[in-house]
């Protein structure tokens, strides 16, 4: 085991995972953290906590995880490479472990200029890529990156994000495949709405034989409101939404409308289950944690099992 | 205008390299700043006293080392450097070794950007960083370094658009720039392998730099 998480072991064992998120609160309100948690819990394996997601100021990714783990979740910490140095990421890896955190996601980030101090110095000493390697040589070699011992156990699921539907498309591939070279263990993806570019990227991660060396999940984000998907396509970098789900949207009329979303994010995990290389799915439920508990169980997907 | 209007005497110092080039700081441009500080400052009430000088390039001793200079920034109250902020640093701490009886002032009159290319006319875009360590043989001759808006060097992040970079659609994307050139040099298969933890020593990020030519040295 790596680091013997829930979701690795479910993942090993050959479940269909679901994960959820959870974005951390812009203060330190710890019960907003615990009522979005409770929304959660038993309905998914593992739960992303975003680090500054749109590079806006919130709790951090790390404190947010350990409240989760107090309430009895799993967390997966995500990390960004916009706002630390190695050094700084090294710690706070260290420090994760520590509170028993043993997922984690290496991103890039979302550039600062998108966020609420688009003034700030951005760090990125290290990309994303880069990132895998340096956990997995922690995790693996049980060093830091310039070779000095770990003191104590370092474990980590190591996790990374793919986006295949940002440019070029015939990139894309071989951009995750950099990824499982730098030692990455599973994937969550974009928000997929452009079924048929995700399957065309599924059928090249097969034939490259990526999804037999990481776990690739599925991103569904149900659509509350055709403004949100307008939004999403103009102001969300690398989402594709086609124009007949949003006719869809619409049709389905006021008052309608989100339950319409609730269903298409649920034919959409269906359809995704069925897509040879998927072993989960991601569900970025953003603001709408309150909603997961329906979705999931339309999807089929309750009870969810623990080892 | 808030940096020269207590003085009665200024000397306005044009360059004669780089920022004559850009259009930024050589005689033509020291020219006219001379005549509108001038004319802004006696709308005000203030006599003034302005005189205009070029040196070819203010970022060496050898042109800076001028007794008709010397003597004109003796006289003068302030210095107003049209250099970059290189030229700025180094006129100022030329004249403040060779005048010892007084500390001389020397202020920015631009405010230094970036290295870039010449574009179109008038238009200008960054091109290096300086950052010590050079990729370009490895990209196609374009630097992510300085073009990627995350410096990234393991290809496109998941913001790359039709090209664009997520910042803006006024900014290209580096690596959707690099890729294409790397496949039409047939060098594809440079973007496999996994580019590695950059050295950031030789950028800034190991402390102010320096370079000892001992082969040019006398």
């Amino acid at each position: 085991m790596k680091s013997g998480s829930n979701l690795e072991r479910l993942l090993e064992k050959g479940e269909f995972v679901i994960t959820g998120e959870l974005g951390p609160p812009k203060g330190p309100d710890v019960e907003m953290v615990k009522n979005k948690a409770a929304m959660l819990k038993d309905n998914v394996d593992a739960i992303n906590i975003t680090d500054n997601q749109s590079a806006t100021v919130r709790m951090s990714s790390i404190a947010a995880c350990k409240i989760l783990i107090e309430e009895g979740l799993e967390p997966t910490m995500q990390m960004v490479s916009r706002d630390r140095n190695r050094i700084g990421m090294m710690s706070d890896l260290f420090g994760a472990a520590a509170f028993g955190i043993k997922n984690m996601l290496c991103l890039s980030g979302d550039h600062q200029l998108f966020g609420n101090h688009p003034e700030a110095k951005n760090v990125f000493d290290i990309d994303s890529i880069q990132m895998i390697h340096m956990v997995k040589t922690m995790r693996d070699e049980h060093k830091v990156i310039c070779g000095d011992e770990i003191e104590g156990d370092f474990k980590m699921f190591i996790g990374a994000a793919s986006n295949p539907f940002a440019d070029p498309f015939w990139y894309r591939v071989h951009r995750l495949a950099k990824k499982v070279e730098a030692g990455v263990d599973f994937i969550q993806t974009q928000c997929i709405y452009d079924m048929n570019r995700f399957k065309d990227f599924m059928k090249q991660v097969v034939d490259m034989g990526l999804h037999e060396r990481c776990k690739i999940l599925a991103g569904i984000t149900p659509l509350k409101s055709v403004g949100m998907a307008l939004y999403m396509v103009s102001n969300v970098s690398g989402i594709i939404i086609p124009e007949d789900l949003i006719n869809r949207l619409r049709g389905a009329g006021k008052g309608n409308i989100a339950s319409e979303g609730i269903k298409i994010a649920c034919e959409q995990i269906q359809e995704v289950r069925e897509i040879e290389g998927v072993a989960g799915v991601h569900l970025m439920a953003i603001e709408w944690e309150h909603r997961v508990p329906e979705i999931v169980q339309m999807a089929g997907f309750l009870p969810r099992p623990r080892l | 205008m808030s940096m020269v209007e207590d003085y009665s005497k200024i000397l306005i110092l044009g360059c004669g390299s780089c920022v004559t080039i850009c259009m930024a700081g050589g005689e033509e441009e020291a020219r006219i700043l001379a005549s509108q500080l001038s004319l802004a400052l006696r709308k005000n009430g203030k006599k003034v006293e302005i005189e205009e000088f070029m040196v070819l390039r203010q970022c060496d001793n050898e042109f800076l080392d001028d007794p008709s200079l010397i003597e004109k920034v003796r006289d003068v109250g302030i210095v107003v450097s049209m250099a970059c902020g290189v030229g700025v640093q180094h006129a100022c701490s030329f004249f403040n070794r060779v005048i010892d009886d007084r500390a001389i002032r020397v202020v920015p009159a631009l405010n230094t950007t970036f290295m870039g290319a010449n574009m179109d006319v008038g238009e200008w875009e960054e091109r290096c960083l300086g950052c010590g360590d050079c990729v370009l043989e490895k990209t196609g001759g374009i630097c992510p370094i300085t073009r990627c808006a995350k410096s990234l060097l393991n290809g496109p992040c998941g913001g790359s658009s039709n090209g664009k970079c997520e910042i803006s659609k006024d900014t290209d994307c580096a690596w959707h720039l690099i890729l294409e050139r790397l496949e039409a040099l047939g060098e594809l298969d440079r973007i496999k392998p996994v580019e590695m933890y950059k050295d950031w020593r030789p950028s800034h990020d190991g402390g102010p730099r320096k370079t000892v030519r001992e082969d040019e040295k006398i």
